[in-house]
């Protein structure tokens, strides 16, 4: 399909900045892509690039994004292929042949155009006992955690997880194992098996152990390799592997 | 079959996997002293027959790859085809057993 009022712009816009082919998703899970040329600007992000079609070319696309710095973790899409926060991936870097695909993330059913239901994802972060279960009471003192010791930087490498779901569109195990946990929860786990003040270890290693948990991780390493927060899940997957294999061998779980 | 099973699953196939390192680089740089020394079929038979040593780290060769090639079979089964649960199991336990027979007779072919 080939966006007619995206091509009007351009004809109307001839001396302005060179136009990048911009091939967006559109409709559900049998959509197909539609194409607009948008004008290409210095620093633009690809959510700018979406934004500039909603707002000029087609006000009916539908996208998600909130904050728009990285934060929120709302505006993740595929680019080109593969999952990025759209936020902050700069079209000049992305860019092919002056083209830019736009898909929804892969893994997770399409609501529309850009849209997906996130509920499978947030739903396993549950699945995986992804919830801090303390002991102490409002009044009782604070729990002191060392920011030197082990178990605390191993929670330090995981904890900035923004919930964005590029590790799970990104998973291959996702695509082949609808049970699998994904990324994103199994290193939301992780950090609460480090949490020394978490009282709900054994249910967690439970949850997250076996064929639809960190077992099942085939270290791909994709989600390491496009977390926009530099996070490495697999790290996390292999710690969760060593403490379960540990506990069970000990008579656990 | 429950979680805990599950994991005590793959610590066999990661445990069958390093056992099968061992043995496929003995086993490799038997093959290729036997080739380069020229040695015929019956001259290995007669270094084997009765060898109990040989006779042992084939049967632990085999016994890991009985265990190591069924468990990644059942992975891979249930990844690409979607077949999962207590059939795949059994048809799994089936290929061990038979992987763990078919090897048993031949390494008691070079032995008795």
């Amino acid at each position: 399909m080939t966006g007619e009022e995206g091509a009007g712009v351009m004809d109307r816009a001839a001396g302005s900045p060179p136009a990048l082919r911009v091939r967006v998703w559109r409709g559900g899970e049998a959509g197909g892509f539609q194409e607009f040329q948008v004008p290409r600007l210095e620093s633009q992000t690809v959510l700018d690039v979406v934004t500039y079609i909603q707002r000029n070319l087609d006000p009916s696309l539908a996208y998600r994004f909130a904050c728009r710095v990285g934060v929120c973790g709302s505006c993740a899409m595929t680019v080109n292929g593969k999952a990025r926060w759209t936020c902050r991936t700069h079209v000049a870097g992305v860019a092919q042949d002056d083209t830019v695909e736009i898909a929804p993330l892969n893994n997770l059913p399409v609501v529309k155009d850009l849209v997906t239901d996130m509920r499978e994802f947030f739903d396993k972060w549950a699945r995986a006992r992804g919830r801090f279960t303390g002991t102490r009471s409002r009044s009782e003192d604070f729990a002191r955690v060392s920011p030197a010791s082990p178990a605390r930087r191993e929670v330090d490498a995981a904890i900035e997880c923004i919930g964005c779901g590029v590790c799970y569109s990104a998973c291959d195990v996702v695509t082949w194992n609808r049970e699998y946990l994904g990324p994103a929860a199994l290193n939301r786990a992780w950090t609460l098996v480090n949490d020394v003040r978490d009282n709900a270890q054994a249910e967690r290693m439970a949850a997250v152990a076996g064929d639809a948990g960190c077992h099942a991780c085939h270290t791909h390493m994709s989600c390491s390799e496009r977390c926009p927060k530099q996070i490495a899940p697999t790290a996390g997957i292999a710690g969760l592997k060593r403490v379960i294999a540990a506990a069970v061998l000990k008579g656990g779980l | 079959m429950n979680a805990r099973t599950q994991v005590l699953l793959w610590v066999a196939q990661r445990a069958t996997a390093a056992v099968l390192a061992l043995c496929i680089v003995v086993h490799l740089v038997t093959m290729v002293y036997a080739m380069r020394n020229g040695l015929t079929a019956a001259e290995i038979l007669g270094r084997t027959r009765g060898n109990t040593a040989w006779f042992a780290f084939y049967l632990i060769f085999v016994a890991a790859a009985a265990v190591h090639a069924p468990l990644g079979m059942r992975t891979i089964l249930a990844e690409t085809l979607a077949w999962r649960g207590r059939t795949l199991d059994c048809a799994v336990l089936v290929l061990g057993c038979a992987l763990a027979v078919w090897g048993a007779r031949a390494a008691w072919a070079v032995f008795g």
